[in-house]
């Protein structure tokens, strides 16, 4: 019910009485959020005092409480797969011997910024998180990973880890680990190995890492937004948490939209906002919308006046057969060929492929080459067909979650698509695959 | 009893089983050879190549055993048990026969990696396995060395037709394109 | 007695004996890689379930009473 105490005698800035925004709120200018500056904003580190006590069943019952409270709020996790962040964290806990947390910043997702956006302005909302996570689990060691060839990014991180460090806030020091910028390293097993001083690619469960993660260890993994979210609800409550959203989708969430829109970017929405609502938020669409791609490259599309309406949550998206994802949103105009579109994404998720599972390394490209002759060539009646035939052979036969992603892409594009589908099939490419690409695919390659 | 044990009984008996054992050896690893190499016919599916190469390997190592048996019991020669076991202990012959008692700990080895494979996990179990490709040319050169069979031209014959059975699967394997992880980095 | 197959997929590398032995409930796909129903498997089919894991040549192939995570 109530805030857990704080350990230093300061007040908190009052509870914020608007519900946006949030996590956006202590955003300063272009630069990284010093610790004053966050604590000014925020408030200090809500450590409970029994955590510096040295009392282990008092650290442990300050523990419990605060899984309480996360749980009470409905928090869910917000790197794409919907977990409820207090099971995570009571597994977690209950797991034999001192656990690990480990926060994913590595965002693989080309057409997701959030991440990359609560890092580089508001670290230490983040970090707070990251403490937190480490006491209610018990965890003697705690990571933060981001991409490493983002050097300044990574820079700007450990500088915070410093200041934290020096000025003693955190129970147990904060490691920046900085991963390959491929699209499977950022997976939770990948990262997981690549602790472990494996290769960055994923495993095939079991075990599972609540269970046995790093260094055989319990371990927590969690989105970074997630972990900025629990900062808050540490400091002001689970009620609070839920006065914004809806009761089966409780709190806000960051969601990055892009595409044909007025004023791309990352915003902050409560969660059950109208897909319209949100666009509208973003300036609304720059052209006639004509569908939109809802949670990334292994979302869903949706034809645009389908998705208008549609709640962005969880169970708001799955009534209409799609998924939330990480909260991505990108609007297809009119004028392009969502086909050719998915064509472009499919093939750069076959080339990201970790190479470990055959059904990948074979399906994935001979997925990607029956959508690029669709879009592109078509004209011989069997592109589709083709398609078809080739998602039930490929979904659920890897070892992690990146095949199944293609196959709900391309499954959602011959749904939301099937009229162009029909006609690209039997007479060739539309116009719209002329135009530029929408979605961004880093290395991409021209078509033509 | 002693004509037996003093005789030429037994020594017969040894050579002969030490040929068939390798003879079996040989073409236990001309199977597993193809096994590796993804052989396959209609007449030949994976199963019957891999079944056949671990039921002749265990029928090469009883006919070891009466090899190594019908040596040891011989008294006309000083080889005692631990000269089959442990290699080149013996002074009798030390080399050649030594060489025998390796390739056979090694079949033994084998043998027992296999046996146990579901619970020693794929990863050591091939790390040992492949000591195949030692235990066989040890056999052979054992077979080579220690035969007073050299004059007996079907002998020499038999054992050269089994080094090309040999050299011919691993030619085969050899130029095998197993399909490579296409994106394996 | 309901038992499951399971099948790595980073350790398998489309040997194919699973499918040879156990042909009524692994079927291979144009890859020759092993589709595995997540169904139990019938009681009558066990004894050969097990000889196909048994004869898997990367030990991908396991018997287990678990689903598939």
């Amino acid at each position: 019910m109530t805030v857990v105490a704080t350990t230093r005698r300061q007040a908190y800035p009052a509870r914020p009485v608007r519900r946006l925004p949030r996590l956006l709120a202590g955003l300063a200018g272009g630069r990284p959020a010093g610790l004053n500056q966050h604590e000014h904003s925020y408030g200090p580190l809500p450590l409970p005092e029994a955590a510096w006590s040295g009392v282990e069943g008092a650290a442990r019952r300050a523990a419990t409480r605060l899984i309480d409270v996360v749980e009470r709020s409905g928090l869910t996790g917000r790197g794409g797969a919907g977990f409820p962040a207090g099971r995570k964290l009571r597994s977690v806990a209950a797991g034999p011997g001192p656990a690990v947390v480990v926060a994913n910043g590595s965002e693989g997702e080309p057409a997701s910024r959030k991440d990359r956006l609560l890092l580089s302005r508001a670290p230490h909302l983040v970090m707070d998180g990251i403490s937190l996570a480490a006491f209610a689990v018990g965890a003697t060691e705690a990571y933060l990973v981001v991409h490493g060839d983002d050097a300044r990014l990574v820079a700007s991180l450990e500088a915070a880890a410093q200041a934290r460090e020096v000025a003693g806030i955190d129970q147990v020091p904060i490691q920046v680990v900085g991963i390959e910028g491929r699209y499977v390293a950022s997976e939770q097993t990948a990262i997981v190995q690549h602790l472990n001083g494996g290769p960055g690619l994923p495993t095939f469960a079991p075990p599972r890492t609540h269970d046995r993660g790093v260094a055989g260890r319990p371990t927590a993994v969690s989105n970074v937004e997630t972990l900025a979210h629990l900062a808050m609800i540490a400091r002001y409550g689970h009620t609070w948490f839920r006065e914004a959203g809806t009761p089966s989708a409780p709190g806000t969430t960051l969601v990055t939209v892009s595409g044909a829109i007025a004023r791309p970017g990352v915003y902050e929405i409560e969660l059950g906002t109208p897909i319209g609502e949100v666009l509208m938020q973003a300036g609304g669409p720059a052209e006639r919308p004509q569908a939109v791609l809802v949670g990334g490259y292994f979302g869903t599309w949706l034809p645009a006046e389908v998705a208008w309406p549609v709640s962005m949550s969880h169970p708001g998206l799955r009534s209409v057969g799609g998924a939330m994802g990480a909260g991505i949103l990108v609007v297809l105009p009119e004028s392009s060929c969502g086909l050719a579109e998915t064509a472009r994404v499919v093939r750069y998720l076959a080339n990201e492929s970790a190479g470990q599972c055959g059904p990948c390394i074979f399906g994935l490209p001979a997925l990607a080459d029956a959508l690029a002759d669709l879009a592109y060539y078509g004209g011989r009646g069997d592109a589709v067909d083709r398609i078809a035939g080739l998602i039930p052979l490929i979904e659920g036969r890897g070892a992690c979650r990146h095949p199944d992603g293609a196959t709900q892409l391309a499954a959602s594009a011959l749904a939301a698509f099937s009229h162009d589908a029909r006609w690209h099939d039997a007479e060739g490419p539309c116009y719209g695959v002329r135009q530029p690409p929408l979605m961004p695919v880093p290395g991409d390659v021209e078509y033509w | 009893m002693s004509t037996f044990l003093h005789g030429p009984f037994l020594w017969y008996a040894t050579r002969a089983a030490g040929l068939v054992t390798l003879v079996l050896l040989t073409a236990a690893m001309v199977l597993g050879i193809l096994n590796a190499g993804r052989f396959a016919s209609r007449r030949w599916p994976r199963f019957l190549v891999q079944g056949l190469h671990r039921n002749l390997s265990l029928l090469a190592l009883l006919f070891l055993a009466l090899h190594v048996g019908t040596t040891v019991i011989d008294m006309y020669t000083s080889i005692g048990l631990p000269d089959a076991i442990v290699p080149f202990l013996s002074s009798y012959r030390r080399w050649w026969l030594g060489l025998g008692a390796l390739a056979s700990d090694l079949m033994i080895t084998l043998a027992v990696t296999s046996l146990l494979r579901q619970r020693i996990g794929h990863r050591l179990w091939r790390l040992v396995h492949w000591a195949g490709y030692l235990c066989w040319p040890v056999a052979i050169a054992h077979g080579l060395g220690m035969g007073t069979d050299h004059s007996a031209r079907w002998v020499l014959a038999l054992t050269f037709a089994c080094i090309g059975a040999v050299l011919v699967s691993v030619g085969y394997r050899a130029v095998q394109a197993i399909p490579a992880r296409r994106l394996a980095r | 007695m309901s038992e499951r197959l399971r099948v790595n997929p980073i350790t398998c590398t489309a040997h194919g004996m699973c499918a040879e032995l156990l042909p009524e409930f692994i079927t291979l796909d144009p890859w020759g890689y092993p589709i595995v129903p997540d169904e139990p498997v019938p009681d009558e089919l066990i004894g050969l379930a097990r000889k196909a894991a048994a004869a898997c040549p990367t030990l991908a192939l396991v018997v287990g009473k678990r689903r598939r995570p």
